[in-house]
């Protein structure tokens, strides 16, 4: 399966959900914000949300402090 | 000749003078300045002088700032951020510096959002004073921008802010300024807000601690109505904390990102 994630290509060899992309990347679920195709992905959907090939992806990792 | 008197083009006699001008234009006035140099004694004018009059301890009213605010600006593009709704959720580091930036432009209304109290340890980065700690922090800074711009209209909520209020607060804004200091914070506002207001801005912030190099704070266009400033990774955590420079340098390339959204309807 070939996904864009922010702006890269990638290739990965089975099926994942966006948690499990997630955990992939080594991210915090709920520090993220996921943008699939275009359209932000509720994260109570990130669970059930089957990635497929071609998919593009933006992640936004928000670290603390302002 | 022409010249201009509190930024605003007169044409006067080719012989007048300072005095001749206060006599006529502004009796009161106790200080006056020629193309930015105070003058005690009187003097000829000359053409395209810059003459600034002004009476110690009297305000500006709300018009004369207006002017004066278009003078700098150009009108055309103050009318822009006259209308301008912002919202600024947080009033901490980046909330506040945000806030100071666009009351300084004359933005037309910010509603501004939090449930803190100003503390000691706040004073190292945010825009507060010794005599306010203890206030709430949106009391303490519709007071400070009150100071700078009484024209501009500031609604101010002392509250925590969740999914539950998030439309009630922010319904009636055009852009939204994240100023969180939780990344978990951070990101259940960005999520939300794209999510339920699909034709408004968000501009976020992340990753501003510490006193690493001034430029590699950025502002990315994450996707159409979605900014992010920072480097995207300075966490605030122990041995790297936040201060007052780079917080500022995040808070401002927020406040400018807001200010190219309400000019030119898209920021780079």
């Amino acid at each position: 399966m070939k996904l864009t994630i922010n702006g890269e290509s990638h290739e990965y060899h089975e099926q994942l959900t966006v948690t499990q992309l997630l955990s992939r990347l080594k991210l915090r679920p709920d520090q993220v914000v996921v943008e699939l195709n275009r359209s932000i992905l509720a994260p109570e959907t990130h669970n059930n949300t089957e990635l497929k090939t071609g998919d593009v992806i933006e992640l936004v990792q928000f670290v603390g402090g302002g | 000749m022409q010249i201009y008197l509190n930024e605003k083009q007169l044409h006067v006699d080719q012989h007048c003078t300072l005095y001749e001008l206060r006599n006529t234009q502004q009796k009161n006035a106790d200080l006056l300045i020629i193309n930015g140099q105070p003058i005690e004694y009187d003097q000829p004018l000359h053409p395209g002088d810059r003459v600034i009059m002004l009476q110690r301890g009297r305000h500006p009213s709300p018009e004369e700032l207006e002017r004066l605010l278009a003078a700098r600006h150009t009108p055309e593009v103050q009318q822009k951020i006259k209308q301008g709704k912002v919202g600024i959720a947080g009033a901490g580091g980046l909330g506040s510096h945000v806030a100071i930036a666009l009351v300084r432009v004359g933005i037309g209304q910010l509603t501004i959002v939090d449930f803190d109290v100003v503390e000691p340890s706040n004073l190292n980065r945010q825009q507060y004073f010794i005599d306010q700690i203890g206030k709430p922090k949106v009391m303490a800074l519709k007071e400070n921008l009150q100071r700078i711009n009484p024209a501009c209209r500031i609604n101010i909520f002392n509250q925590k802010i969740g999914p539950e209020n998030i439309k009630g607060l922010f319904g009636e804004i055009d852009i939204l300024v994240e100023a969180f200091d939780a990344a978990d914070q951070k990101a259940m506002l960005t999520n939300y807000f794209l999510a339920n207001f699909p034709d408004k801005f968000l501009v976020a912030a992340s990753g501003l601690a510490g006193y690493e190099p001034s430029n590699t704070i950025q502002t990315s266009r994450v996707s159409d109505r979605f900014y992010l400033c920072g480097d995207g990774v300075s966490a605030a955590e122990p041995g790297r904390g936040l201060m007052a420079p780079r917080v500022g340098i995040a808070a401002h390339h927020q406040a400018n990102t807001v200010l190219q959204l309400l000019i030119n309807q898209t920021a780079e």
